[in-house]
């Protein structure tokens, strides 16, 4: 099984009632796992939605799962900071999954730091059995502090697939019910002040829980050298240094301090074995306790057995260069294709965004000039418009795709109404239908839920005219390439707020969406 | 699920491993990881290290699924590994797949490999440094594609070549390709996989 299918039949043995989140590699797969084994699994337009509706249903006593990867939780970060001080009566799993190399993101951020900073707990598992095992632990220690909790997962915990063995979960759920809490939950200052001192509290409870849990493992092997390890880090250490005496923290937030000196004081040499930042090391060494770190080159990317054996080594020699493979490109007969040939032509300056068609920016096309996080586009494009010289601002072109306009770029698009640069602006959605980069998911613009069933839709050039932006056009790109071109041409000397659709399925999507269209009306023609 | 998978797995590591890893007990640290390579017996029998490498579409994934359920169904440790998420077509694509009485890390150590599989032509450069001294490289050029009836079933046509270098009974093959395949499909893969078998000659 793969961690991500693990997460998802723990969470559906623990009797999780909602499970929610928006796709983001390496963490899509758990809430498509969990409905296809039978779960109540949504998508949200994005991370900060999803959190808040996963957090009300936690509230009302039912036990939610929310996944997201790594940059997600920057979105959801509002929420997800209060709610460590309203606290939850329902379980909320929080599923973070952190990509180090950044096999599939825009950069490497180490989400343990946001336990910290949030005072939330964090478990880390090392492999698929484990993730099913703390996803049940994280829920009943959820219920018994009343917080919500964080499974930290990484690309290589969700995507590798190793054997797991089931087990019960020991708590039954409760009945979804509405107590008033208004202390508790009503952040107003004066109630929040004291939920603070109360999540420290917890906090520190949750330690001494932790120094006597069977969270934390030792495995006892010589004692000359001891190695500190979380997350997949140890299966690589555990290969590269089998005779070492090892610890294995589970709980990784708060830290087991004590558990973890005795540890440091059972053996001659100690080695902390961490992805990512320093954030275990630095926080032990600030303890005062005697351990050895890796040396910063082993910062970036992930860690592997040899790596693993270089830092034990001190080995800061350069690494080889990893082989060069061949890059991603968009598809032959791609409907993004034509956008970027347009753009190119035009000679546009093109603030971008996150989805396949960022490879508008690899050759032939070398369409894109800037790409930071989904929805950025809009707003960077408002932004260089706005100090531009006329000329060049008049050729800056916001591209974003369907499901990130829907994720964050509405809000750009209400800022381009309500401060409108000078020279207009143009903004260019490239509708696919799907969520293509992520592997296909539905979103609110495509009219289908997560388990592809019908529901409402979001009509996106009639919501741009809802603003009151007069220039909404729709073309078929592959099949109305010449008006597409022509329009956007004169989209961009028009000087006024524009919204150009392109319209046309991903061609990995074109056959599916037809039969999901089939079956929806079938379904109608019986009613 | 397998015997082999309870939780206390993790200890039973041989002895004759731990003097070929880079952590000595007295603390006299070599320099090259790259050093160990060829001279670890007890590791390579002890485990068996298989990259599937090609490019996106190609099914490099699913033939990594297909053996790691062999292996599983087989009754060894098995861990699989690799990175995906990206929807396009045509991209590096590699899938470390290892299996053993007890397996740690899921990602196969440079030059460790004992086989690589390879589906494409111009992916096997890119990718022959994983393999270890002596390891078998299995490449597209061991199968005329021709010979298949469909050309998607390459990656099942290999693991047919493969299939002859391990130890492993033919019905766990045949019935993790089932599994791992809707039944439309099964016909076409099996014949695809017994071409493979047979193409080896050996
Ligand atoms: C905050 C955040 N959440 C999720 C992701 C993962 N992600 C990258 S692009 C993308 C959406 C792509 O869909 P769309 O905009 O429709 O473009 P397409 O891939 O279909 O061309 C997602 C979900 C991310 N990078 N950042
Ligand atoms: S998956 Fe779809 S959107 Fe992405 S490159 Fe291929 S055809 Fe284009």
């Amino acid at each position: 099984m793969s961690g991500n299918e693990a997460v998802a039949k723990a969470a559906l043995d623990a009797g999780v009632a909602l499970g929610t989140g928006y796709p983001g590699t390496p963490s899509t797969e758990i809430l498509e796992n969990f409905s296809l084994i039978g779960g109540l699994a949504q998508w949200a337009p994005n991370e900060k939605v999803a959190m808040e509706v996963a957090l009300g249903a936690s509230f009302a006593g039912a036990r939610t799962l929310v996944t997201m990867k790594h940059v997600g939780l920057n979105v959801a970060a509002d929420p997800l900071f209060t709610s460590a001080y309203t606290g939850v009566t329902g379980a909320m799993v929080i599923v973070t999954a952190d990509d180090p190399g950044m096999a599939s993101s825009q950069n490497e951020q180490d989400n343990r730091h946001y336990a910290r900073a949030a005072g939330i707990p964090m478990f880390e598992p090392s492999d698929s059995q484990e993730a099913y095992d703390f996803t049940l632990r994280a829920i009943e220690l959820s219920e018994k502090f009343h917080t919500p909790v964080f499974l930290r997962v990484t690309t290589r915990i969700c995507h590798s697939k190793t054997v797991v063995i089931p087990a019960r979960s020991a708590t039954e759920p409760q009945k979804p019910e509405f107590v008033r809490d208004i202390k508790s939950r009503v952040m107003i200052p004066a109630y929040a002040r004291p939920a603070h001192k109360r999540m420290r509290e917890r906090l520190t409870q949750i330690t001494d829980w932790n120094e006597r849990s069977d969270l934390n493992q030792t495995i006892k092997g010589n004692d000359d050298l001891g190695i500190i390890a979380t997350g997949i880090s140890y299966a690589h250490a555990r290969e590269a240094a089998p005779e070492a005496s090892f610890l294995k923290i589970g709980l990784t937030w708060p830290i087991p301090i004590k558990t973890i000196e005795n540890f440091t004081k059972s053996v001659a040499r100690c080695v902390v074995i961490e992805e990512g930042d320093p954030v275990l090391v630095e926080t032990l060494l600030a303890a005062g306790l005697k351990v050895e770190g890796k040396d910063p080159m082993y910062r970036f990317g992930e860690l592997n057995v040899g790596r693993v054996r270089r830092i034990l080594s001190a080995d800061t020699s350069p690494e080889p260069a990893p082989a060069k493979g061949k890059p991603p490109q968009l598809c032959p007969g791609c409907p993004h294709r034509t956008g970027f040939k347009i753009l190119k032509k035009l000679n546009c300056i093109v603030p971008g965004d996150i989805g396949c068609y960022t490879l508008g920016v690899l050759p032939p096309f070398e369409a894109m000039d800037t790409c930071v996080c989904m929805g950025a586009s809009i707003g960077v494009g408002l932004g260089m418009r706005h100090v531009l010289p006329d000329e060049k601002a008049r050729r800056v072109v916001s591209v974003i795709g369907d499901s990130t306009f829907v994720h964050s770029g509405i809000t750009g698009l209400v800022e381009m109404v309500y401060n409108p640069p000078k020279t207009g602006h143009v903004v260019l959605i490239l509708d696919n239908g799907t969520t293509a980069m992520t592997g296909l998911q539905e979103h609110p613009g495509t009219g289908r839920k997560l388990d592809h069933q019908p529901t409402n839709q979001i009509i996106f050039e009639d919501f741009a005219k809802s603003l009151g932006i007069e220039r909404v056009e729709v073309f078929d790109p592959t099949k109305e390439a010449e008006k597409f071109e022509r329009a956007l041409a004169e989209a961009l000397k028009s000087g006024e707020l524009c919204v150009i659709i392109a319209r046309r399925p991903c061609l990995l999507a074109a056959k599916k969406i037809r039969e999901y269209e089939q079956q929806a009306a079938e379904a109608n023609a019986h009613e | 699920m397998s015997s082999q998978t309870n939780r206390t797995r993790n200890t039973g590591v041989s002895p004759v491993r731990i003097r070929n890893t880079g952590v000595s007990p007295v603390r006299k640290h070599r320099k090259q990881s790259t050093e160990f390579t060829g001279e670890t017996p007890v590791l390579r029998t002890a485990v068996t290290n298989v990259v599937i490498a090609g490019l996106g579409g190609q099914g490099v994934l699913k033939a990594s699924d297909i053996l790691a359920e062999v292996a599983f169904r087989a009754g060894l440790d098995t861990k699989k590994s690799e990175i995906h998420g990206m929807s396009q077509r045509g991209g590096s694509v590699a899938s470390d797949v290892r299996f053993g009485k007890n397996v740690l890390s899921p990602m196969i150590p440079s030059g460790r490999a004992d086989f690589l599989v390879v589906l494409d032509g111009e992916q096997v450069d890119v990718n022959r440094h994983v393999l270890r001294e002596g390891g078998v490289l299995i490449g597209p050029d061991k199968i005329d594609v021709n010979a298949l009836g469909n050309r998607r079933s390459l990656n099942v046509a290999m693991l047919g070549i493969l299939s002859n270098h391990l130890e492993i009974d033919l019905p766990f093959w045949l019935d993790s390709i089932k599994a791992n395949l809707p039944e439309k499909l099964h016909d076409a893969n099996i014949e695809a996989f017994e071409t493979g078998r047979n193409a080896a000659g050996d």
